[in-house]
């Protein structure tokens, strides 16, 4: 691990939380272009632990119908990664209101990634102050072989997925090959599809809390009320709320109020 | 007929995936097991001898292969070379497709598969995947673009007269891109009984070498046959259109180590290559990652996929398969952007001269003839990649 590594955000965080964190995904430019600092300081005021803002893509094939829709509207307003970065430019600094200290994970697909070109990828996120990236359609194998070294060199941390079919051998080989934590995903599904916890979703969670695994780990896909936060918070470090935040945005705004009502109706 | 179905060897997938620069396995986790799975069976799978043998007597008794190669006489007057037609149309559902989900459907069973997804997009895939999953006794699930509903009704009878339920993807243009994401999604969320059959050589690793090697009946009985008739297995050229490109990884597959052969590839430029309203992958498109593998793609420059236009249903894709790229990048192939009129009228052509009514996908390859600077003395083969019954309510609106 290089010395960027452990200075990260969410490294930290770790190291100083262990239980019920609480990670709420938004897509950038959606309900409106200008909204992304807006709700990512809104949800730091509301205490989320951990904020992921989604990258818009034209073909979201992991997410489901509500985070699809949000990125297609995202896209319709202009969203790109350079008027993301061009967004986030300034959130760390004293310069604008309250500067953002929560740990920022930029989520999307890799297609867009290249053509922005990784390194300038990779090296933007260190400028404005992004920790991590969660890219579902880079398979660990290929981001080993071709990026790990341009991630790691500017000190971006790269978030690798487990669901309930992933082998014991490749949790393992994904645990090894982490850092930050690891995104388990509940359940055989795109994100917003299933409702509730299942018996099998806990044999599951049970199965992965007994490996050990030296990574924190946090459930997301079916986490979207206070119940499901709570169920899974006891198999993990937390959860990742996604699909149900997008469509509070979408019909509640995107007001501090109405951010700190949301976060408070998973976490009491 | 017995076959090998060996790899070539200098356009030889590598065992991660790749054609040069392109292919690959660029998957959610999700799908890693699925994809995982068939990549450490389906050689062994295919290599097996109850497996070939069960495969070669369906292409034989069920598809009715091998299909003719026909010498167009008024076709080849017309243009001024010698012109045969690899009769694909011909086969069982009335295109080329079969010759892949037939085999897909032989390995899903072994892999113990109770349920097939798939997408179409002319609907010729998902009719020969309908046909199969009947034949077997498997659930059948296809998406299609809900625009592709509409434009190719007949085939979506057909697809439910099968048996097979037809979903609507209503995202993005309504074609096959998105009834492809659909498909994708539908597969994420029922990963362990569900096997996705692709039906072109597009996807992650191992779909596009493993739907090629099941097209690679095409060259190979091109060969035994053009060498029956003249005496050479080798013409000049072979000639298929491409929108994910399986009807010509199939026709190319046996010519890819013959450079005497050309290969040549016709793509849908739609209203135009520079009409805003096309599917000429590499004439617009560059290097990307789209349903899976790395290849050409037709993409906004922040890597937004762009939405393609073709009045061919079956070529309204924004992307090509990673072999094609391949074969674009290193010359080995010539490709070809055709518009909808230059196919239109290739169609109707082909028609009055031979009493052949072609897809319009097929159309598209025929319109390539008459732009290739062809000798006398060149020997050409098309591959009629299928019939255009499907495509009359189009054809009529021009007659």
């Amino acid at each position: 691990m290089t010395q960027e590594l452990t200075q990260n955000r969410i490294t930290s965080l770790f190291s100083q939380k262990s239980e019920r964190l609480l990670n709420l995904y938004f897509t950038a430019g959606y309900p409106s272009l200008t909204d992304t600092t807006t709700i990512l300081r809104g949800l730091q005021a509301a205490g989320v632990d951990l904020v992921e803002i989604g990258m818009p893509y034209s073909d979201p094939v992991a997410d489901g119908e509500t985070i699809q829709q949000s990125n297609g509207v995202a896209l319709d307003n202009g969203m790109s990664i350079k008027t993301l970065f061009a967004q986030l430019a300034d959130c760390r600094n004293a310069t604008n209101g309250e500067p953002v200290t929560v740990p920022i994970l930029l989520m999307g697909y890799i297609n867009p990634v290249l053509q922005f070109g990784v390194e300038n990828f990779c090296q933007k996120c260190q400028q404005v102050g992004v920790d991590g990236v969660i890219l579902p359609d880079l398979p660990l194998d290929l981001f080993l072989e071709d990026y790990a070294p341009t991630f790691r060199k500017y000190g971006i941390l790269n978030v690798h997925l487990i669901t309930p079919q992933t082998t014991e051998d490749r949790i393992r080989f994904i645990d090894a090959e982490s850092d930050g934590f690891i995104y388990m995903v509940s359940s055989a599904s795109i994100t917003g599809s299933v409702k509730g916890v299942s018996d099998t979703m806990k044999t599951y969670f049970e199965r992965i809390q007994a490996m050990n695994l030296r990574n924190p780990r946090l459930i997301g896909f079916g986490i979207n009320d206070h119940e499901t936060f709570d169920m899974t918070s006891q198999y993990a470090n937390g959860a990742i709320v996604g699909s149900a935040f997008i469509r509070h945005l979408s019909e509640k705004g995107t007001s501090a109020e109405s951010i700190r009502a949301f976060v408070e109706t998973i976490r009491s | 007929m017995q076959t090998t179905l060996e790899p070539k060897t200098s356009f030889e997938v590598s065992n991660k995936g790749f054609y040069g620069h392109f292919g690959g396995a660029f998957i959610p986790e999700m799908l890693y097991p699925n994809v995982e799975e068939l990549r450490q069976n389906y050689l062994k799978i295919i290599a097996d001898p109850a497996f070939q043998a069960e495969f070669w007597q369906l292409l034989e008794e069920y598809v009715g292969r091998p299909t003719p190669l026909f010498l167009a006489k008024r076709l080849s007057a017309h243009i001024g070379a010698t012109i045969y037609l690899k009769r694909e149309d011909l086969c069982h559902t009335g295109a080329h497709k079969i010759n892949n989900t037939i085999g897909q459907i032989l390995v899903a069973q072994r892999l113990g598969k109770q349920r097939i997804v798939a997408e179409t997009g002319a609907g010729q895939h998902g009719v020969a995947t309908a046909t199969v999953c009947a034949l077997m006794g498997l659930e059948c699930i296809v998406y299609m673009g809900s625009i592709d509903m509409e434009r190719q009704k007949p085939n979506v009878d057909r697809m439910r007269m099968l048996g097979a339920k037809v979903v609507p993807a209503t995202s993005g243009s309504q074609t096959l891109k998105d009834a492809t994401n659909e498909a994708m999604r539908h597969w994420i969320n029922n990963p362990i009984d569900t096997h996705y059959i692709i039906g072109s050589v597009v996807g992650p690793h191992p779909y596009p070498d493993m739907v090629a090697r099941f097209q690679s009946v095409i060259s190979e009985e091109v060969k035994k046959q053009l060498f029956a008739k003249t005496g050479n297995e080798n013409p000049d050229y072979v000639v298929a259109c491409v929108g994910g490109g399986s009807n010509a990884a199939g026709a190319f597959y046996h010519y890819l180590n013959e450079p005497t052969v050309r290969l040549v590839a016709a793509e849908a430029a739609g209203q135009g290559v520079s009409s805003g309203h096309s599917a000429a992958t590499t004439a617009l498109g560059k290097p990307g990652v789209l349903h899976g593998s790395r290849t050409i793609l037709m993409q906004t420059e922040d890597g937004q996929v762009t939405e393609p236009y073709s009045i061919s249903a079956g070529l309204d894709y924004p992307g090509i398969g990673p072999l094609h790229a391949h074969l674009f990048e290193s010359g080995r192939g010539d490709f070809y952007a055709i518009t909808d009129d230059e196919a239109l009228q290739a169609g109707f052509q082909l028609s009055k001269l031979e009493g052949i009514i072609p897809a319009l996908e097929t159309a598209h390859a025929l319109a390539a003839l008459e732009k290739m600077n062809l000798n006398a003395d060149d020997v050409v083969v098309v591959c009629l990649s299928g019939r255009g019954d499907k495509d009359l309510s189009t054809y009529s609106k021009f007659l």
